[in-house]
């Protein structure tokens, strides 16, 4: 099994490829629809005018992001009254809906991994190749087995996103994922949906 | 005078959201032998039954999606389904602050999570139905994440792009490109709930209700049973496999329901449920509660 530290070296990444399982340790920070969303509004296309913490916490984000990756997760937290915070349940959410702003992020803040399940298309795989960085999948649903691997929530940025949408700044160890887009092009979901639609298609021209 | 039921429905809760059914959980264990030794497919499948076990132990969400907890009341005549509501709701609202919940209710205008998965009338989703008086109460809970309830379906016959007729041989054309455009997104292996008719709403609905069913039960028409079966095989051929890496288990079972429709429409539905398939039953005699 290889074993990545965060944050990661342009040449670790350029010698990952598709179907490698490897474990993650350091620390990486969780972003999904709401963070994706106000990142690329507030700071990459300014179409929006930074609001309250927004420039500190962009500043914040800079330093932890540079190197690390992203996490598309919305956990299950306890110790929100005392800010005491434990990760209860934290497995990956569909990432495919990222699509739009997922290149440029990586790009703005030089993510190198983009954690999540589901896989990415064509316009992600590019801001792999040019980053560089990888798609590491995780796997769905196995949230109470992911969260024991994060062993410390070190902040949050964004509550006001809701639990599930804040930036939550987490230090994982042995964290488990497998390379399924990688920084030379290649991608294990484009190769499963293009033989998956030829199995289809002799399905379908089958007689009932 | 009707029990306050809340702690028992918290109870409910708890378990729908930590522990597998046994029968989901036997199926996921059976399908692992089908897998490669040392493949990603077979590895998927073993990280998700560790996490089955792990969150059974702690009373800790299988997955951190705790989904659309969608109730189905079975209330006997003469019992306030204004307070089997409240107790629901008070119940979630507490299941929620112990972390059994995730907080899932947003308002989709002015983007607003609640804290506390009330929101609205809607939210959580609350089904009665009526039964004589002399009959237990029955409250059946399943919890639908949104990664894979993301990927459901819904087609307008006849679909002239996949060549689908307003019949069977149509049906399963829709059913199979519903998989197959779902790839791994819907977190798979999936259990397929299809319906045939219905308006679209009721379609949808029916679609989810006809998931409540135990693995491997089949329709009671010979015909809707052997679609089932062959649906199951067929999307295996797909090769999608568990969490879209490829493998042999893309589809772990198909339930199908057949509706009355208009003349002028004729809609099928496939809701998608992940392999993370949470749905649990509670039955009150008297003083006695059952878990199922």
């Amino acid at each position: 099994m290889h074993e990545i530290k965060l944050p990661i070296s342009d040449d670790v990444i350029r010698s990952l490829e598709v179907g490698e399982p490897v474990t993650l340790s350091g620390v990486m920070v969780t972003g999904r629809d709401a963070a994706h969303k106000w990142l690329i509004e507030t700071f990459i296309k300014k179409t929006r005018q930074p609001q309250g913490d927004d420039l500190k916490v962009y500043d914040e984000l800079k330093k932890l992001l540079n190197g690390s990756a992203i996490y598309h997760c919305g956990p299950v937290v306890s110790g929100l009254d005392t800010k005491e915070y434990k990760f209860v349940a934290a497995g990956p959410t569909t990432s495919i809906r990222e699509e739009p702003y997922q290149a440029d992020v990586m790009k703005h803040f030089n993510v190198k991994g983009v954690i999540g399940k589901g896989g990415m298309g064509p316009k992600t795989l590019k801001g792999c190749e040019e980053t560089p960085g990888v798609y590491l999948h995780a796997i769905g649903g196995a949230a109470s087995f992911i969260a024991q691997r994060v062993t410390k929530v070190l902040g949050v940025y964004k509550m006001e996103f809701g639990v599930p949408e804040a930036l939550w700044v987490i230090e994982v160890n042995d964290f488990p994922v497998v390379v399924t887009m990688d920084s030379h092009g290649g991608s294990q979901h484009a190769v499963i949906d293009e033989s998956s639609k030829k199995v289809l298609d002799d399905l379908l021209a089958r007689p009932y | 005078m009707q029990p306050d039921l809340t702690e028992k429905i918290l109870e409910l809760i708890r378990r729908t959201s930590s522990s597998l059914p046994p029968d989901v959980e036997k199926r996921l264990r059976e399908s692992i032998e089908k897998e490669e030794p040392g493949s990603a497919a077979r590895g998927a499948l073993e990280t998700i039954l560790k996490n089955v076990e792990l969150s059974r132990a702690n009373s800790t969400p299988i997955c951190q999606d705790t989904g659309t907890p969608i109730f189905y009341v079975h209330y006997p005549e003469g019992w306030s389904t204004r307070k089997l509501k409240e107790q629901i709701r008070s119940a979630l609202a507490e299941a929620t602050k112990r972390s059994y919940m995730r907080p899932n209710a947003v308002d989709a205008v002015y983007d607003k999570n609640t804290g506390n998965n009330l929101g609205g009338e809607d939210f959580p989703s609350i089904h009665f139905d009526e039964v004589d008086s002399d009959q237990p109460l029955v409250v059946e809970l399943m919890l639908k994440g949104g990664g894979c309830e993301n990927v459901g379906r819904q087609y307008s016959m006849p679909d002239n792009t996949l060549g689908a007729g307003r019949d069977l041989a149509g049906v399963r054309k829709v059913v199979l490109d519903a998989v197959q455009k779902a790839q791994g997104q819907g977190c798979a292996p999936g259990i397929l709930g299809v319906a045939i008719g219905g308006d679209r709403g009721a379609s949808y609905a029916k679609s989810k209700e006809v998931l409540f069913s135990e693995m491997g039960a089949r329709n009671e028409d010979t015909k809707l049973a052997a679609l089932e079966e062959r649906l199951t095989s067929e999307a295996n051929e797909l090769g999608i496999g568990p969490m879209g890496f490829g493998g042999k288990t893309t589809v772990l079972d198909t339930k199908i329901i057949g509706l009355h429709r208009l003349p002028a429409s004729y809609y099928v539905s496939v809701s998608y449920m992940c392999w993370a398939y949470r749905r649990r039953r509670m039955t009150v005699k008297g003083e006695e509660v059952i878990y199922e």
